[in-house]
């Protein structure tokens, strides 16, 4: 039958965040800041989910991808829209999607890059390096003029709405999902399990470990642009290594590799952390401590229950 | 008798000081049941890795079909047919049994990442065909009723039994098994030896076993070759090799008794 | 020449700092194969503790004898703490998948610096001067300037490194070391007590980034609770460059890299400086896996 199931889901799905968004604006903007930022949070989760999890490549710069195509996409709409004289509608609704394509794109680009090491490189070494890129891009970015600098950028227009955070995360959540329920699909799984098995079975597993960082760091690369016209401001400090792990936490919580687990631990943590705010000092000490504890009791991820899947502790 | 399908020739391989293999030259035939054996450490597990791409050979030349193989990827080989299993088994074992199969059927694909993202009829039918392929397969080694059990929950020799199903969705025209009756009792060696052979005759394809069952060896094989030291010391029919004095020597460590 | 000479030595004194540090990384990844992620915050802890030997216990400053009592007391505690780190955190992990390990390890790394950020459990986020532990002057030597403060950092590191080198290659617990990193299932065969063992060389490597705290903080005299995570990552840098495992590559890779930093911070390049480290890992990693001094293991197919 076409199409799928899957894609009326997503066509479902995406229409309900369209009708959603046209009534946004009468919603608590606390409210809606939390919410948008919860969708962000899915998006990031969900193809960090594509890399750590499912592929096994255990990275910890998703960060670093994040911020390219949030000062990408920033650069697009602060610098070259005004030059067009686009109207508010065209702006909001074909340029900036184009904008995040193209931070998306650069990000993927920059996905290459990191990928290509993660093929010779295993578990902690690769998890090293993936950190060394997330910091090389923040002092990079600290150094460019162009960008701000360490001042950062500011007087980013604030186009991200409802349908496009909540669409974006559809559409990431969709692709990593049919990415990996086909044949050609099982091989991710496969390259995590046992790479010399995999290639063994006529795997090509450095192309699954590229395609993996490609289609992670594009994800990553919209939310940033998404995260940059949410908030109207970027500062290269805000992509450092600690946002790098609050996404690999949602992930491990979500348990590494699920679906739905990982969507549901990026919008319970995003609440979390907000509602967690208020205790300020002690918010990251509760963070960490929940990681430590879900290691030593849970490794296999909080939102996994024996009846969801036989298969359990990928590790 | 039909051409070589594999053919090694002077294939050498050191690793650092150490000379692991030295100038073997070997073949398998179409359609063939071979064996290769050797005391511990004599190389024959290299030579496997030799043959999949694993490790490169320092010198000599391996071809398959005709074809030279030197500098092809592992998965590249696969794909030109020739498939193998490991000495101390390695599956998926997150995967289901299932999975196992299915995602070896990959290599005779027509779609890849974009078709899984569009879903398209085309897709979807071959997506059926390939599920109805992966459950024949497993039927005929009745592994059906477990298809949905995670791999590393199977028996040991049914994880054995796996992991040449697996190969055999790569559709090979050589199969490589490495020690497959390791680990295995009389009876299920016995099970394994028809289980060879009747791998051969409904597949149609040529198998090379490295085993040190010598009766699981003998019972099969049709032609044997002998490593020791990482030279080839000999090569013949199970009887032959038998016979040998120098195989006799390698496998006893000195010298045949003489008679006197 | 003369600038040249002073680069070398500013760069010398910063890497055997490096040197110090890379040396606990390398060491526990010997013995247990993962990255000790909260290896950088005892080495921060180790500089406070220096700086709380005069704020709270007023020991002298400007004295040896007060520097080298806060340096050995920097040591203590941050072996203690190294330990606990390890039975409390890392020994329910045994056998578990390398990636379990690691992310314990990096919560553990949050851990102490959240703790130690919050103004009301720990020291606040802000940065504090440095009290001066060791009487500091400038020698000149020509045209050369050398302050007893890097003559200071030079003579610990030689003693600490020698006293290591006995410890490893003299010494009972030392050879159980080296056994241990070379197969740990043979060595609880030959009797020996592997848990005693991961004990000890945690508290080894502790008491290692404890003195090089204390010693960064002597050379850069300001101290926050974020401060070890960059001399950390750089240390870590070095123990891969040196090869991960091996002691005296550590050393030597924490040497290489103070003099990169150093002679890169005299150019225009300056701001990149940190960016650096990271650029010779991946170079590392990609053309020379196993480090200048390691040796490459074949994975057994």
């Amino acid at each position: 039958m076409f199409p799928p199931r899957s894609q009326r889901i997503l066509l479902a799905v995406l229409a309900a965040s369209a009708l959603l968004s046209a009534v946004s604006g009468r919603l608590n903007p606390y409210f809606l800041d939390v919410a948008l930022g919860a969708g962000i949070s899915v998006v990031l989760a969900s193809s960090l989910n594509l890399i750590n999890g499912f592929t096994g490549q255990f990275s910890l710069g998703h960060a670093g991808f994040m911020a390219v195509g949030a000062y990408a996409s920033a650069m697009l709409t602060t610098t070259l829209a005004p030059r067009l004289g686009l109207s508010a509608n065209l702006l909001q609704w074909v340029f900036f999607p184009l904008s995040l394509v193209a931070g998306g794109l650069l990000a993927a680009l920059a996905g290459v890059a990191v990928g290509a090491p993660s093929l010779r490189l295993k578990g902690d070494y690769l998890a090293i390096v993936t950190l060394g890129f997330g910091e090389i891009i923040k002092v990079v970015l600290q150094n460019v003029d162009a960008v701000g600098a360490s001042r950062g950028l500011t007087g980013i227009p604030s186009h991200t709405n409802f349908f496009w955070v909540f669409g974006s995360a559809a559409v990431t959540v969709y692709v990593v999902w049919a990415l990996l329920n086909s044949t050609y699909g099982r091989g991710f799984l496969a390259v995590a399990d046992d790479e010399v098995a995999a290639e063994a079975m006529g795997l090509n597993t450095t192309g699954y470990k590229i395609t993996a960082f490609v289609v992670g760091a594009f994800f990553a690369g919209v939310a940033g642009g998404l995260y940059a016209h949410l908030k109207g401001y970027l500062n290269p400090g805000g992509f450092s290594f600690d946002k790098s792990i609050e996404i690999v936490v949602m992930v491990i919580l979500g348990g590494m590799g699920r679906h739905s687990g990982v969507v549901v631990a990026a919008l319970l943590l995003t609440v979390l952390t907000e509602s967690l705010r208020q205790t300020g000092a002690f918010r990251m000490i509760v963070y960490s401590v929940l990681l430590i504890v879900l290691m030593l009791t849970r490794p296999q991820g909080l939102f996994v229950w024996p009846l969801w899947s036989k298969k359990e502790g990928r590790p | 008798m039909s051409d070589p399908l594999l053919e090694l020739s002077g294939v050498t391989i050191r690793f650092g000081g150490l000379t692991a293999v030295s100038s073997v030259d070997a073949d398998v035939r179409e359609g063939e049941l071979a064996g290769l054996i050797g005391p511990n450490g004599a190389g024959k597990t290299t030579v496997f890795n030799m043959i999949t791409g694993v490790y490169q050979p320092t010198e000599g030349a391996i071809s398959f079909g005709g074809q030279p193989t030197a500098g092809l990827k592992p998965y590249r080989i696969t794909e030109l047919g020739i498939a193998r299993t490991f000495q101390n088994i390695r599956l998926f074992p997150s995967l289901t049994v299932f999975d196992n199969v299915r995602v070896a059927f990959h290599l005779h694909l027509d779609h890849d990442s974009v078709h899984s993202l569009t879903r398209g009829p085309k897709f979807q039918a071959e997506e059926v065909q390939l599920r109805e392929r992966t459950r024949e397969l497993l039927s005929i080694f009745r592994l059906e009723r477990v298809q949905d059990e995670p791999a590393k929950s199977l028996s040991y020799g049914d994880q054995r039994r796996l992991e040449i199903i697996r190969a055999l969705a790569t559709r090979p025209k050589l199969l490589l098994l490495d020690e497959p009756a390791a680990g295995m009792n009389p009876t299920e060696k016995d099970e394994l030896m028809k289980l060879i052979r009747f791998i051969r005759d409904r597949f149609g394809l040529a198998i090379l076993l490295v085993e040190h069952d010598m009766k699981v060896v003998m019972g099969i094989c049709e032609r044997i070759h002998v490593l020791e030291y990482g030279r080839k010391i000999a090569e013949g029919t199970p009887s032959g090799i038998r016979g040998d004095p120098k195989v006799i020597a390698a496998y006893l460590g000195e010298e045949p008794v003489k008679e006197s | 020449m003369t600038e040249f000479l002073q680069q070398v030595l500013n760069g010398v004194s910063l890497g055997a700092i490096y040197a110090l540090i890379a040396l606990g990384y390398t060491m526990v990844y010997g013995v247990l194969r993962f990255i000790n992620f909260a290896h950088s915050d005892v080495f921060m802890l180790g500089a406070f503790v220096g700086w709380a030997t005069v704020e709270r216990l007023h020991l002298p400053t400007r004295s040896f004898g007060g520097g080298l009592a806060a340096l050995a007391l920097a040591m203590v505690v941050c072996a203690i703490l190294g330990v606990v780190i390890e039975k409390l955190a890392y020994k329910p992990l045994r056998n578990r998948s390398t990636l379990t390990v690691l992310i314990t390890a990096i919560g553990v790394s949050l851990l102490i610096q959240n703790v130690s950020q919050n103004p009301t459990i720990g020291f606040g986020p802000n940065p504090r001067a440095y009290p001066e532990l060791f009487p500091a002057r400038q020698i000149h030597l020509g045209g050369l300037t050398v302050s007893t403060n890097q003559i200071v950092v030079l003579a610990v590191t030689v003693v600490l490194l020698a006293v290591l080198h006995w410890i490893v290659h003299r010494t009972r617990t030392g050879t159980a070391m080296r056994a241990l990193s070379f197969n740990a299932t043979a060595a609880s065969l030959v009797g020996i007590n592997n848990d005693r063992i991961i004990s000890f060389t945690f508290a080894l490597g502790s008491a290692l980034a404890g003195a090089g705290g204390v010693l960064y903080a002597t050379l850069y005299p300001s101290i926050d609770p974020l401060m070890g995570t960059l001399p950390g990552l750089k240390a870590f840098v070095a123990a891969v460059l040196g090869g991960i495992g091996n002691l005296p590559g550590a050393a030597l890779g924490g040497l290489l890299i103070g003099l990169v930093e150093t002679f890169v911070s005299g150019t225009r390049l300056s701001t990149f400086r940190d960016a650096i480290a990271f650029a010779i890992l991946i170079a590392i990693l990609l053309f020379r896996p196993a480090g200048l001094l390691g040796k490459l293991k074949v994975e057994k197919v």
